[in-house]
Protein backbone atom coordinates (compact mmCIF):
# COMPACT_ATOMS: atom_id res chain seq x y z
CA UNK A 1 0.00 0.00 0.00
CA UNK A 2 2.88 2.02 0.96
CA UNK A 3 4.71 1.66 -2.59
CA UNK A 4 1.24 2.43 -4.28
CA UNK A 5 0.84 5.61 -2.49
CA UNK A 6 4.68 6.40 -3.11
CA UNK A 7 4.13 5.96 -6.50
CA UNK A 8 0.53 7.44 -7.60
CA UNK A 9 1.88 11.01 -5.99
CA UNK A 10 4.79 10.67 -8.21
CA UNK A 11 2.25 10.58 -11.02
CA UNK A 12 0.40 12.94 -9.88
CA UNK A 13 3.22 15.36 -9.14
CA UNK A 14 4.26 14.08 -12.54
CA UNK A 15 0.95 15.85 -14.33
CA UNK A 16 1.82 19.00 -12.81
CA UNK A 17 5.44 19.00 -13.20
CA UNK A 18 5.22 19.33 -16.97
CA UNK A 19 4.06 22.21 -19.09
CA UNK A 20 1.50 19.56 -21.04
CA UNK A 21 -0.09 19.65 -17.39
CA UNK A 22 -0.65 23.58 -17.38
CA UNK A 23 -2.00 23.44 -20.95
CA UNK A 24 -4.49 20.75 -20.39
CA UNK A 25 -5.42 22.26 -17.30
CA UNK A 26 -5.95 25.61 -19.60
CA UNK A 27 -7.49 23.94 -22.68
CA UNK A 28 -10.15 21.95 -20.44
CA UNK A 29 -11.26 25.46 -18.27
CA UNK A 30 -11.60 26.98 -21.94
CA UNK A 31 -14.01 24.21 -23.10
CA UNK A 32 -15.55 23.94 -19.61
CA UNK A 33 -16.11 27.96 -19.55
CA UNK A 34 -17.33 27.73 -22.99
CA UNK A 35 -20.08 25.38 -21.96
CA UNK A 36 -21.03 27.49 -19.20
CA UNK A 37 -21.31 30.53 -21.70
CA UNK A 38 -23.72 28.07 -23.69
CA UNK A 39 -25.90 26.77 -20.61
CA UNK A 40 -26.39 30.46 -19.62
CA UNK A 41 -27.37 31.34 -23.57
CA UNK A 42 -29.44 28.39 -23.49
CA UNK A 43 -31.55 29.39 -20.47
CA UNK A 44 -31.63 33.01 -21.81
CA UNK A 45 -33.58 31.85 -24.75
CA UNK A 46 -36.14 29.75 -23.21
CA UNK A 47 -37.53 28.85 -19.81
CA UNK A 48 -36.15 25.51 -18.62
CA UNK A 49 -37.34 23.44 -15.89
CA UNK A 50 -35.46 20.36 -15.89
CA UNK A 51 -32.25 19.90 -13.72
CA UNK A 52 -29.47 22.44 -14.89
CA UNK A 53 -27.20 19.37 -15.93
CA UNK A 54 -28.99 17.94 -18.00
CA UNK A 55 -27.48 20.97 -20.22
CA UNK A 56 -24.09 20.14 -19.61
CA UNK A 57 -23.78 17.01 -21.89
CA UNK A 58 -25.86 18.27 -24.66
CA UNK A 59 -23.50 21.60 -25.13
CA UNK A 60 -20.89 19.36 -26.72
CA UNK A 61 -17.87 20.39 -25.83
CA UNK A 62 -17.99 18.10 -22.75
CA UNK A 63 -17.20 15.59 -25.20
CA UNK A 64 -14.43 17.38 -26.68
CA UNK A 65 -12.88 16.93 -22.97
CA UNK A 66 -13.69 13.82 -23.11
CA UNK A 67 -12.27 12.55 -26.22
CA UNK A 68 -9.25 15.03 -26.74
CA UNK A 69 -8.46 15.51 -23.52
CA UNK A 70 -7.90 11.90 -22.24
CA UNK A 71 -5.05 10.50 -24.64
CA UNK A 72 -3.15 13.26 -24.00
CA UNK A 73 -3.42 12.86 -20.30
CA UNK A 74 -2.86 9.21 -20.33
CA UNK A 75 -0.22 8.91 -23.02
CA UNK A 76 2.64 9.73 -20.78
CA UNK A 77 1.82 6.98 -18.16
CA UNK A 78 3.87 3.53 -19.91
CA UNK A 79 5.14 4.92 -22.80
CA UNK A 80 6.97 8.09 -21.71
CA UNK A 81 8.83 5.74 -18.99
CA UNK A 82 9.55 3.27 -22.10
CA UNK A 83 11.34 5.93 -23.61
CA UNK A 84 13.26 7.63 -20.93
CA UNK A 85 14.07 4.26 -20.04
CA UNK A 86 13.01 4.90 -16.65
CA UNK A 87 10.39 2.18 -17.09
CA UNK A 88 13.46 -0.72 -16.74
CA UNK A 89 14.39 1.22 -13.26
CA UNK A 90 11.25 1.10 -11.59
CA UNK A 91 10.44 -2.37 -12.98
CA UNK A 92 13.39 -3.84 -11.25
CA UNK A 93 12.46 -2.31 -7.81
CA UNK A 94 10.03 -4.91 -5.58
CA UNK A 95 6.81 -3.67 -6.67
CA UNK A 96 4.55 -5.54 -8.56
CA UNK A 97 2.99 -4.96 -12.01
CA UNK A 98 -0.45 -4.21 -10.66
CA UNK A 99 0.58 -1.68 -8.09
CA UNK A 100 2.49 -0.08 -11.22
CA UNK A 101 -0.66 -0.09 -13.05
CA UNK A 102 -3.35 1.03 -10.59
CA UNK A 103 -1.05 3.65 -9.37
CA UNK A 104 -0.41 4.94 -12.60
CA UNK A 105 -4.29 5.15 -13.29
CA UNK A 106 -5.02 6.59 -10.43
CA UNK A 107 -2.89 9.23 -10.94
CA UNK A 108 -3.51 10.13 -14.52
CA UNK A 109 -7.82 9.62 -13.00
CA UNK A 110 -6.96 12.06 -10.59
CA UNK A 111 -4.97 14.75 -12.61
CA UNK A 112 -8.58 14.46 -14.89
CA UNK A 113 -10.71 15.25 -11.90
CA UNK A 114 -8.98 17.91 -11.25
CA UNK A 115 -9.67 20.00 -14.35
CA UNK A 116 -13.28 19.18 -14.17
CA UNK A 117 -12.90 20.76 -10.13
CA UNK A 118 -13.78 24.57 -11.20
CA UNK A 119 -17.06 23.15 -13.03
CA UNK A 120 -18.42 21.96 -9.20
CA UNK A 121 -18.92 26.09 -8.85
CA UNK A 122 -21.01 26.24 -12.11
CA UNK A 123 -24.31 26.08 -10.92
CA UNK A 124 -23.72 28.48 -7.60
CA UNK A 125 -22.25 30.64 -10.40
CA UNK A 126 -25.74 30.39 -12.11
CA UNK A 127 -27.68 30.61 -9.13
CA UNK A 128 -25.94 34.14 -7.99
CA UNK A 129 -26.35 35.82 -11.18
CA UNK A 130 -29.92 34.62 -12.53
CA UNK A 131 -32.33 36.55 -11.29
CA UNK A 132 -34.71 33.85 -10.66
CA UNK A 133 -33.10 30.52 -10.26
CA UNK A 134 -34.27 27.67 -8.05
CA UNK A 135 -32.45 26.09 -4.99
CA UNK A 136 -29.20 24.46 -6.50
CA UNK A 137 -29.96 20.71 -6.54
CA UNK A 138 -27.06 18.80 -5.51
CA UNK A 139 -28.46 15.39 -6.68
CA UNK A 140 -27.97 15.67 -10.20
CA UNK A 141 -24.72 17.78 -9.68
CA UNK A 142 -23.65 15.08 -7.99
CA UNK A 143 -24.37 12.07 -10.04
CA UNK A 144 -23.14 14.54 -13.31
CA UNK A 145 -19.65 14.18 -11.60
CA UNK A 146 -20.29 10.34 -11.19
CA UNK A 147 -21.07 10.21 -14.26
CA UNK A 148 -17.69 12.48 -15.66
CA UNK A 149 -15.61 10.22 -13.32
CA UNK A 150 -17.34 6.29 -14.11
CA UNK A 151 -17.21 7.41 -18.44
CA UNK A 152 -13.32 9.22 -17.50
CA UNK A 153 -12.10 6.46 -15.26
CA UNK A 154 -12.93 4.06 -18.64
CA UNK A 155 -11.39 6.07 -21.32
CA UNK A 156 -8.16 6.48 -18.48
CA UNK A 157 -7.63 3.13 -18.55
CA UNK A 158 -8.17 2.80 -22.05
CA UNK A 159 -5.25 5.30 -22.29
CA UNK A 160 -3.23 3.30 -20.07
CA UNK A 161 -3.65 -0.04 -21.93
CA UNK A 162 -2.55 2.02 -25.26
CA UNK A 163 0.11 3.56 -23.84
CA UNK A 164 1.89 0.57 -22.00
CA UNK A 165 2.15 -0.56 -25.68
CA UNK A 166 4.05 1.27 -27.27
CA UNK A 167 7.27 3.92 -26.53
CA UNK A 168 6.18 6.75 -28.51
CA UNK A 169 3.40 9.03 -26.52
CA UNK A 170 2.56 10.86 -29.99
CA UNK A 171 1.12 6.80 -30.64
CA UNK A 172 -0.29 6.23 -27.59
CA UNK A 173 -2.11 9.33 -27.47
CA UNK A 174 -3.78 8.56 -31.50
CA UNK A 175 -4.66 4.85 -30.64
CA UNK A 176 -6.62 5.68 -27.40
CA UNK A 177 -8.23 8.62 -29.31
CA UNK A 178 -9.20 6.23 -32.10
CA UNK A 179 -10.56 3.65 -29.85
CA UNK A 180 -12.19 6.76 -27.58
CA UNK A 181 -14.01 8.06 -30.87
CA UNK A 182 -14.61 4.89 -32.19
CA UNK A 183 -16.87 4.03 -29.21
CA UNK A 184 -18.07 7.14 -29.00
CA UNK A 185 -19.49 7.21 -32.46
CA UNK A 186 -20.83 3.72 -31.70
CA UNK A 187 -23.01 5.27 -29.32
CA UNK A 188 -23.76 7.97 -31.66
CA UNK A 189 -24.88 5.81 -34.56
CA UNK A 190 -27.85 4.54 -31.83
CA UNK A 191 -28.41 8.04 -31.53
CA UNK A 192 -29.09 9.52 -35.11
CA UNK A 193 -30.36 6.21 -36.65
CA UNK A 194 -34.35 6.45 -36.44
CA UNK A 195 -35.72 4.29 -33.50
CA UNK A 196 -36.62 0.64 -34.35
CA UNK A 197 -37.26 -2.61 -32.03
CA UNK A 198 -34.48 -4.35 -33.46
CA UNK A 199 -31.98 -6.02 -30.84
CA UNK A 200 -29.30 -3.82 -33.03
CA UNK A 201 -30.60 -1.01 -31.95
CA UNK A 202 -31.08 -2.00 -28.07
CA UNK A 203 -27.35 -2.88 -28.36
CA UNK A 204 -26.27 0.75 -29.76
CA UNK A 205 -28.17 2.50 -27.10
CA UNK A 206 -27.01 0.11 -24.22
CA UNK A 207 -23.14 1.10 -25.03
CA UNK A 208 -24.17 4.88 -25.56
CA UNK A 209 -21.70 6.74 -24.30
CA UNK A 210 -23.82 9.59 -25.17
CA UNK A 211 -27.26 8.08 -23.77
CA UNK A 212 -25.36 7.50 -19.97
CA UNK A 213 -24.49 10.62 -19.66
CA UNK A 214 -27.72 11.82 -20.38
CA UNK A 215 -28.83 9.90 -17.62
CA UNK A 216 -26.36 10.56 -15.20
CA UNK A 217 -26.72 14.54 -16.12
CA UNK A 218 -30.50 14.05 -15.01
CA UNK A 219 -30.21 12.93 -11.73
CA UNK A 220 -30.42 8.66 -12.73
CA UNK A 221 -27.70 6.76 -11.51
CA UNK A 222 -28.53 3.73 -13.40
CA UNK A 223 -26.51 0.44 -11.58
CA UNK A 224 -26.29 -0.71 -15.41
CA UNK A 225 -24.26 2.15 -16.46
CA UNK A 226 -22.21 1.94 -13.31
CA UNK A 227 -21.08 -1.84 -13.92
CA UNK A 228 -21.08 -0.74 -17.37
CA UNK A 229 -18.07 1.89 -16.92
CA UNK A 230 -16.53 0.14 -13.38
CA UNK A 231 -16.24 -3.44 -15.78
CA UNK A 232 -14.79 -1.69 -18.72
CA UNK A 233 -12.39 -0.10 -16.77
CA UNK A 234 -11.07 -3.36 -14.70
CA UNK A 235 -10.56 -4.82 -18.49
CA UNK A 236 -8.33 -2.37 -19.60
CA UNK A 237 -6.53 -2.18 -16.55
CA UNK A 238 -5.93 -6.14 -16.67
CA UNK A 239 -5.04 -6.20 -20.32
CA UNK A 240 -2.43 -3.08 -18.80
CA UNK A 241 -1.37 -5.15 -16.47
CA UNK A 242 -0.26 -8.07 -19.17
CA UNK A 243 1.23 -5.84 -21.62
CA UNK A 244 3.60 -4.46 -18.99
CA UNK A 245 3.68 -8.15 -17.98
CA UNK A 246 4.83 -9.15 -21.45
CA UNK A 247 8.36 -8.80 -21.39
CA UNK A 248 8.40 -11.51 -18.61
CA UNK A 249 6.77 -13.73 -21.25
CA UNK A 250 9.15 -16.37 -22.65
CA UNK B 1 17.93 -4.56 4.88
CA UNK B 2 17.26 -6.60 7.91
CA UNK B 3 16.23 -9.97 5.99
CA UNK B 4 19.80 -9.79 4.09
CA UNK B 5 21.36 -11.21 7.71
CA UNK B 6 20.05 -14.36 7.29
CA UNK B 7 21.57 -14.53 3.73
CA UNK B 8 25.58 -14.53 4.82
CA UNK B 9 26.03 -17.87 6.52
CA UNK B 10 24.96 -19.36 3.43
CA UNK B 11 28.66 -20.77 1.63
CA UNK B 12 26.86 -20.58 -1.46
CA UNK B 13 27.48 -18.05 -4.44
CA UNK B 14 26.32 -14.88 -4.48
CA UNK B 15 25.26 -15.09 -8.23
CA UNK B 16 24.16 -18.80 -9.83
CA UNK B 17 23.32 -18.73 -13.50
CA UNK B 18 23.06 -21.94 -15.13
CA UNK B 19 22.15 -22.47 -19.26
CA UNK B 20 20.66 -19.10 -19.80
CA UNK B 21 19.32 -18.75 -22.98
CA UNK B 22 17.28 -15.41 -24.51
CA UNK B 23 15.21 -15.69 -27.39
CA UNK B 24 13.86 -12.64 -29.14
CA UNK B 25 11.40 -14.28 -31.47
CA UNK B 26 13.72 -17.05 -33.55
CA UNK B 27 16.81 -14.49 -32.60
CA UNK B 28 18.85 -15.90 -29.84
CA UNK B 29 20.27 -12.69 -27.30
CA UNK B 30 22.14 -15.03 -24.87
CA UNK B 31 22.53 -18.71 -25.87
CA UNK B 32 23.42 -20.98 -22.91
CA UNK B 33 25.13 -19.01 -20.19
CA UNK B 34 26.67 -20.22 -17.28
CA UNK B 35 28.67 -18.76 -14.41
CA UNK B 36 29.09 -17.94 -11.02
CA UNK B 37 29.85 -15.31 -9.02
CA UNK B 38 31.29 -15.39 -5.24
CA UNK B 39 30.03 -12.68 -2.50
CA UNK B 40 32.05 -9.68 -3.09
CA UNK B 41 33.59 -10.36 -6.60
CA UNK B 42 33.44 -7.96 -8.77
CA UNK B 43 32.68 -9.07 -12.23
CA UNK B 44 33.25 -7.40 -15.49
CA UNK B 45 31.08 -8.30 -18.50
CA UNK B 46 32.79 -7.42 -21.61
CA UNK B 47 32.16 -7.72 -25.23
CA UNK B 48 30.89 -5.74 -28.24
CA UNK B 49 27.59 -3.80 -28.41
CA UNK B 50 24.95 -6.53 -29.64
CA UNK B 51 27.10 -9.52 -27.31
CA UNK B 52 24.05 -10.14 -24.63
CA UNK B 53 25.85 -8.02 -21.96
CA UNK B 54 22.50 -6.34 -21.55
CA UNK B 55 20.04 -8.78 -21.78
CA UNK B 56 21.68 -10.94 -19.03
CA UNK B 57 21.63 -7.66 -17.19
CA UNK B 58 18.22 -7.23 -17.36
CA UNK B 59 17.34 -11.01 -16.61
CA UNK B 60 19.98 -10.84 -13.32
CA UNK B 61 17.83 -7.60 -12.55
CA UNK B 62 14.32 -9.44 -13.20
CA UNK B 63 13.20 -6.95 -15.62
CA UNK B 64 13.63 -9.76 -18.23
CA UNK B 65 12.34 -13.56 -18.02
CA UNK B 66 15.00 -15.66 -19.45
CA UNK B 67 13.34 -18.16 -22.27
CA UNK B 68 15.36 -21.32 -20.97
CA UNK B 69 17.42 -21.75 -17.63
CA UNK B 70 17.77 -20.27 -14.49
CA UNK B 71 19.47 -17.50 -12.38
CA UNK B 72 18.98 -17.63 -8.51
CA UNK B 73 20.69 -14.40 -6.32
CA UNK B 74 21.22 -14.98 -3.02
CA UNK B 75 19.56 -18.67 -2.89
CA UNK B 76 16.05 -16.81 -4.83
CA UNK B 77 14.86 -17.95 -7.99
CA UNK B 78 14.83 -14.48 -10.36
CA UNK B 79 11.58 -16.16 -12.28
CA UNK B 80 9.94 -17.55 -8.92
CA UNK B 81 10.69 -14.91 -6.37
CA UNK B 82 11.35 -12.23 -8.61
CA UNK B 83 10.47 -9.41 -5.76
CA UNK B 84 12.88 -10.96 -3.38
CA UNK B 85 15.59 -10.76 -5.92
CA UNK B 86 15.23 -7.38 -6.31
CA UNK B 87 14.64 -6.38 -2.89
CA UNK B 88 18.51 -7.48 -3.12
CA UNK B 89 19.69 -6.01 -6.50
CA UNK B 90 20.89 -2.41 -7.34
CA UNK B 91 20.31 -2.03 -10.85
CA UNK B 92 21.52 0.72 -13.24
CA UNK B 93 20.77 0.23 -16.65
CA UNK B 94 22.23 1.71 -19.52
CA UNK B 95 22.38 5.13 -19.95
CA UNK B 96 21.87 5.50 -16.65
CA UNK B 97 17.87 6.77 -16.83
CA UNK B 98 16.74 9.20 -14.47
CA UNK B 99 13.84 11.57 -13.76
CA UNK B 100 14.87 14.97 -14.91
CA UNK B 101 11.71 16.78 -13.54
CA UNK B 102 12.55 15.70 -10.23
CA UNK B 103 15.13 17.14 -7.59
CA UNK B 104 18.16 14.78 -6.70
CA UNK B 105 16.84 14.03 -2.84
CA UNK B 106 13.46 14.07 -3.57
CA UNK B 107 14.37 11.57 -6.89
CA UNK B 108 16.44 8.96 -4.18
CA UNK B 109 13.89 8.93 -1.45
CA UNK B 110 10.77 8.28 -4.02
CA UNK B 111 13.42 5.08 -4.95
CA UNK B 112 14.21 4.60 -1.20
CA UNK B 113 10.71 3.96 -1.07
CA UNK B 114 9.68 2.36 -4.05
CA UNK B 115 12.83 -0.30 -2.67
CA UNK B 116 10.58 -0.98 0.58
CA UNK B 117 12.42 1.69 2.92
CA UNK B 118 10.61 3.21 6.19
CA UNK B 119 10.00 6.61 5.97
CA UNK B 120 13.08 7.57 8.48
CA UNK B 121 15.46 4.73 6.98
CA UNK B 122 14.94 6.15 3.67
CA UNK B 123 15.76 9.16 5.07
CA UNK B 124 18.70 7.69 6.71
CA UNK B 125 19.90 5.90 3.60
CA UNK B 126 19.41 9.08 1.10
CA UNK B 127 21.80 11.32 3.39
CA UNK B 128 24.05 8.43 3.74
CA UNK B 129 24.17 8.08 -0.62
CA UNK B 130 24.22 11.31 -0.74
CA UNK B 131 27.22 11.67 1.63
CA UNK B 132 28.31 8.40 -0.20
CA UNK B 133 29.04 9.79 -3.46
CA UNK B 134 29.04 13.53 -3.07
CA UNK B 135 26.23 14.88 -3.95
CA UNK B 136 25.68 17.23 -1.02
CA UNK B 137 25.87 20.42 -3.29
CA UNK B 138 23.45 18.90 -6.16
CA UNK B 139 21.00 17.45 -3.73
CA UNK B 140 18.19 19.95 -4.29
CA UNK B 141 18.96 20.30 -8.34
CA UNK B 142 16.33 19.04 -10.88
CA UNK B 143 18.43 16.14 -12.31
CA UNK B 144 17.63 17.22 -15.86
CA UNK B 145 20.25 20.03 -15.42
CA UNK B 146 23.02 18.21 -13.48
CA UNK B 147 26.02 17.46 -15.43
CA UNK B 148 26.24 13.89 -16.97
CA UNK B 149 29.02 12.96 -14.20
CA UNK B 150 26.99 14.32 -11.29
CA UNK B 151 23.73 12.32 -12.97
CA UNK B 152 26.64 9.53 -13.24
CA UNK B 153 26.72 9.31 -9.75
CA UNK B 154 22.91 9.94 -8.42
CA UNK B 155 22.51 7.00 -10.85
CA UNK B 156 24.96 5.09 -8.56
CA UNK B 157 23.57 6.96 -5.08
CA UNK B 158 20.24 5.07 -6.61
CA UNK B 159 21.43 1.61 -7.33
CA UNK B 160 22.97 1.48 -3.69
CA UNK B 161 20.12 3.14 -2.05
CA UNK B 162 18.59 0.01 -0.45
CA UNK B 163 21.99 -1.42 0.30
CA UNK B 164 21.70 -4.42 -1.81
CA UNK B 165 23.74 -7.44 -1.89
CA UNK B 166 24.27 -7.39 -5.87
CA UNK B 167 24.85 -4.64 -7.33
CA UNK B 168 24.53 -4.61 -11.26
CA UNK B 169 25.78 -1.37 -13.26
CA UNK B 170 25.13 -1.59 -17.10
CA UNK B 171 27.93 0.35 -18.89
CA UNK B 172 28.59 2.67 -15.72
CA UNK B 173 31.00 5.02 -17.39
CA UNK B 174 30.02 5.76 -20.73
CA UNK B 175 29.94 9.13 -22.06
CA UNK B 176 31.96 10.08 -19.01
CA UNK B 177 35.13 12.41 -19.69
CA UNK B 178 38.40 10.53 -18.44
CA UNK B 179 38.02 12.46 -15.38
CA UNK B 180 34.76 11.50 -14.53
CA UNK B 181 35.45 8.29 -15.65
CA UNK B 182 38.34 7.63 -12.88
CA UNK B 183 35.65 9.03 -10.43
CA UNK B 184 33.00 6.43 -11.14
CA UNK B 185 35.82 3.77 -11.11
CA UNK B 186 37.12 4.77 -7.63
CA UNK B 187 33.11 4.46 -6.51
CA UNK B 188 32.52 1.14 -7.94
CA UNK B 189 36.14 -0.13 -6.58
CA UNK B 190 34.68 0.83 -3.00
CA UNK B 191 31.20 -0.98 -3.80
CA UNK B 192 33.50 -4.26 -3.54
CA UNK B 193 34.13 -3.93 0.15
CA UNK B 194 30.22 -4.38 0.88
CA UNK B 195 28.77 -5.72 -2.08
CA UNK B 196 29.15 -8.30 -5.21
CA UNK B 197 29.51 -6.21 -8.92
CA UNK B 198 28.92 -6.69 -12.07
CA UNK B 199 29.33 -4.01 -14.71
CA UNK B 200 29.31 -4.30 -18.26
CA UNK B 201 31.58 -2.42 -20.51
CA UNK B 202 32.84 -2.54 -24.37
CA UNK B 203 36.32 -0.98 -23.20
CA UNK B 204 38.77 -2.95 -21.77
CA UNK B 205 40.82 -0.71 -19.88
CA UNK B 206 37.99 -0.09 -18.07
CA UNK B 207 37.04 -3.09 -16.61
CA UNK B 208 40.54 -4.34 -16.17
CA UNK B 209 41.34 -2.34 -13.81
CA UNK B 210 38.50 -2.95 -11.52
CA UNK B 211 37.33 -6.17 -11.94
CA UNK B 212 38.72 -9.45 -10.09
CA UNK B 213 36.89 -11.22 -12.85
CA UNK B 214 36.19 -11.24 -16.77
CA UNK B 215 33.51 -12.59 -18.52
CA UNK B 216 34.07 -12.02 -22.24
CA UNK B 217 31.10 -12.14 -24.39
CA UNK B 218 30.49 -12.83 -28.41
CA UNK B 219 27.54 -13.86 -30.33
CA UNK B 220 25.80 -14.58 -26.91
CA UNK B 221 27.99 -16.98 -25.73
CA UNK B 222 30.55 -16.01 -22.75
CA UNK B 223 33.92 -16.88 -25.05
CA UNK B 224 35.99 -16.83 -21.68
CA UNK B 225 35.70 -16.26 -17.79
CA UNK B 226 38.91 -16.13 -15.38
CA UNK B 227 40.90 -12.87 -13.62
CA UNK B 228 42.48 -10.70 -16.14
CA UNK B 229 45.69 -11.96 -15.07
CA UNK B 230 45.05 -15.11 -15.83
CA UNK B 231 43.51 -14.83 -19.33
CA UNK B 232 46.65 -12.85 -20.07
CA UNK B 233 48.65 -15.64 -19.29
CA UNK B 234 46.77 -17.98 -21.28
CA UNK B 235 47.94 -15.95 -24.10
CA UNK B 236 51.10 -15.42 -22.61
CA UNK B 237 53.03 -17.87 -24.99
CA UNK B 238 52.91 -15.73 -27.56
CA UNK B 239 54.46 -12.53 -26.09
CA UNK B 240 57.17 -11.53 -28.34
CA UNK B 241 60.36 -9.56 -28.01
CA UNK B 242 62.04 -6.72 -29.99
CA UNK B 243 65.54 -6.01 -30.05
CA UNK B 244 67.61 -3.35 -31.67
CA UNK B 245 71.00 -4.10 -32.13
CA UNK B 246 74.21 -2.51 -34.22
CA UNK B 247 75.78 -5.47 -35.87
CA UNK B 248 75.64 -7.57 -39.26
CA UNK B 249 72.43 -9.47 -40.06
CA UNK B 250 74.39 -12.68 -40.77
CA UNK B 251 75.81 -12.87 -37.35
CA UNK B 252 72.16 -11.90 -35.97
CA UNK B 253 71.07 -14.67 -37.53
CA UNK B 254 73.74 -17.42 -36.51
CA UNK B 255 73.03 -15.80 -33.09
CA UNK B 256 69.55 -16.36 -32.52
CA UNK B 257 69.92 -19.89 -34.37
CA UNK B 258 72.02 -20.91 -31.72
CA UNK B 259 70.01 -19.79 -29.30
CA UNK B 260 67.69 -22.64 -27.61
CA UNK B 261 64.89 -20.54 -26.58
CA UNK B 262 64.13 -18.91 -29.59
CA UNK B 263 61.40 -20.55 -31.52
CA UNK B 264 61.10 -17.83 -34.35
CA UNK B 265 63.00 -15.25 -35.63
CA UNK B 266 62.99 -12.16 -37.79
CA UNK B 267 65.57 -9.61 -38.76
CA UNK B 268 65.06 -6.48 -40.54
CA UNK B 269 66.86 -3.63 -41.11
CA UNK B 270 66.46 -0.26 -39.11
CA UNK B 271 67.56 3.08 -39.24
CA UNK B 272 71.23 3.54 -39.28
CA UNK B 273 73.19 0.30 -39.02
CA UNK B 274 71.17 -0.84 -36.92
CA UNK B 275 68.54 -4.34 -36.91
CA UNK B 276 65.24 -4.58 -36.00
CA UNK B 277 64.79 -8.26 -34.15
CA UNK B 278 61.77 -9.60 -33.49
CA UNK B 279 61.82 -12.69 -31.84
CA UNK B 280 59.15 -15.56 -30.28
CA UNK B 281 60.58 -17.29 -27.58
CA UNK B 282 59.50 -21.01 -26.78
CA UNK B 283 56.80 -21.19 -23.64
CA UNK B 284 56.62 -17.73 -23.09
CA UNK B 285 60.02 -17.12 -21.78
CA UNK B 286 60.93 -13.82 -20.72
CA UNK B 287 64.84 -13.85 -22.57
CA UNK B 288 65.46 -10.24 -22.21
CA UNK B 289 68.19 -10.57 -19.31
CA UNK B 290 70.26 -13.21 -21.65
CA UNK B 291 69.61 -10.92 -25.01
CA UNK B 292 71.26 -8.35 -22.77
CA UNK B 293 74.14 -10.34 -21.44
CA UNK B 294 74.55 -11.69 -25.46
CA UNK B 295 75.23 -8.11 -26.86
CA UNK B 296 76.97 -7.28 -23.80
CA UNK B 297 79.63 -9.95 -24.20
CA UNK B 298 79.87 -9.33 -28.27
CA UNK B 299 80.06 -5.88 -27.54
CA UNK B 300 76.98 -5.11 -30.08
CA UNK B 301 75.59 -1.63 -29.18
CA UNK B 302 71.92 -2.25 -28.45
CA UNK B 303 69.09 0.85 -28.24
CA UNK B 304 66.17 -1.15 -27.74
CA UNK B 305 64.97 -4.30 -25.59
CA UNK B 306 61.39 -4.50 -25.26
CA UNK B 307 58.58 -6.89 -24.24
CA UNK B 308 55.16 -6.98 -26.01
CA UNK B 309 52.89 -7.68 -22.87
CA UNK B 310 49.87 -9.39 -24.27
CA UNK B 311 47.16 -6.61 -23.42
CA UNK B 312 43.47 -7.66 -22.87
CA UNK B 313 42.78 -5.85 -25.52
CA UNK B 314 44.70 -8.46 -27.66
CA UNK B 315 42.65 -11.19 -25.86
CA UNK B 316 39.83 -9.88 -26.49
CA UNK B 317 40.86 -9.15 -30.27
CA UNK B 318 42.10 -12.80 -30.59
CA UNK B 319 39.22 -14.46 -29.04
CA UNK B 320 36.22 -13.04 -31.01
CA UNK B 321 38.11 -13.51 -33.99
CA UNK B 322 38.61 -17.00 -33.40
CA UNK B 323 35.23 -17.10 -33.05
CA UNK B 324 33.93 -15.90 -36.52
CA UNK B 325 36.37 -18.10 -38.27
Amino acid sequence: MGTFITLTRRELAGHFLSFRGYVILAGVQFLLGLSLLLIVDALNNRPFDLPITEKFPSTGLFWLVLLLVTPVITMRTFAREKSTGTFETLMTTPVSDLQVVLAKFTGALGFYLLTFLPMAAFPFILKHYAAVFPEVDTGPVASTFLGIALIGSFFMALGCFTSSLTRSQIVAAMTSFTLGTGIFMVGLLGEISPPADTPLYAALRHISVLEHMKDFSSGIIDSRHVIFYLSLTAVFLFLTCQAIGSRRWK
Amino acid sequence: MADDTHDIPTPKPMIEVENLTKLYGSRPAIRDVSFTVGRGEIVGFLGPNGAGKSTTMRILAGFLAATEGTVRIAGHDVAGASREVRRRVGFMPENNPLHSDMRVREFLKFRARLKGLGRQASRDRVDAVIEQFDLTDAARQMIGELSKGYRQRVGLADALVHEPAVIILDEPTIGLDPHQVRTVRQCIKQLAENHTVLISSHILPEVEVTCTKLMIFHEGRVVAADTPANLERTLGGQQRITVELEAEPEILETAWEEMAEVEHHRITPAEGRFQRCRLTPRDGLDLRPEIAALARSRGWPLRELTRDRHTLEDIFVHITRKDED
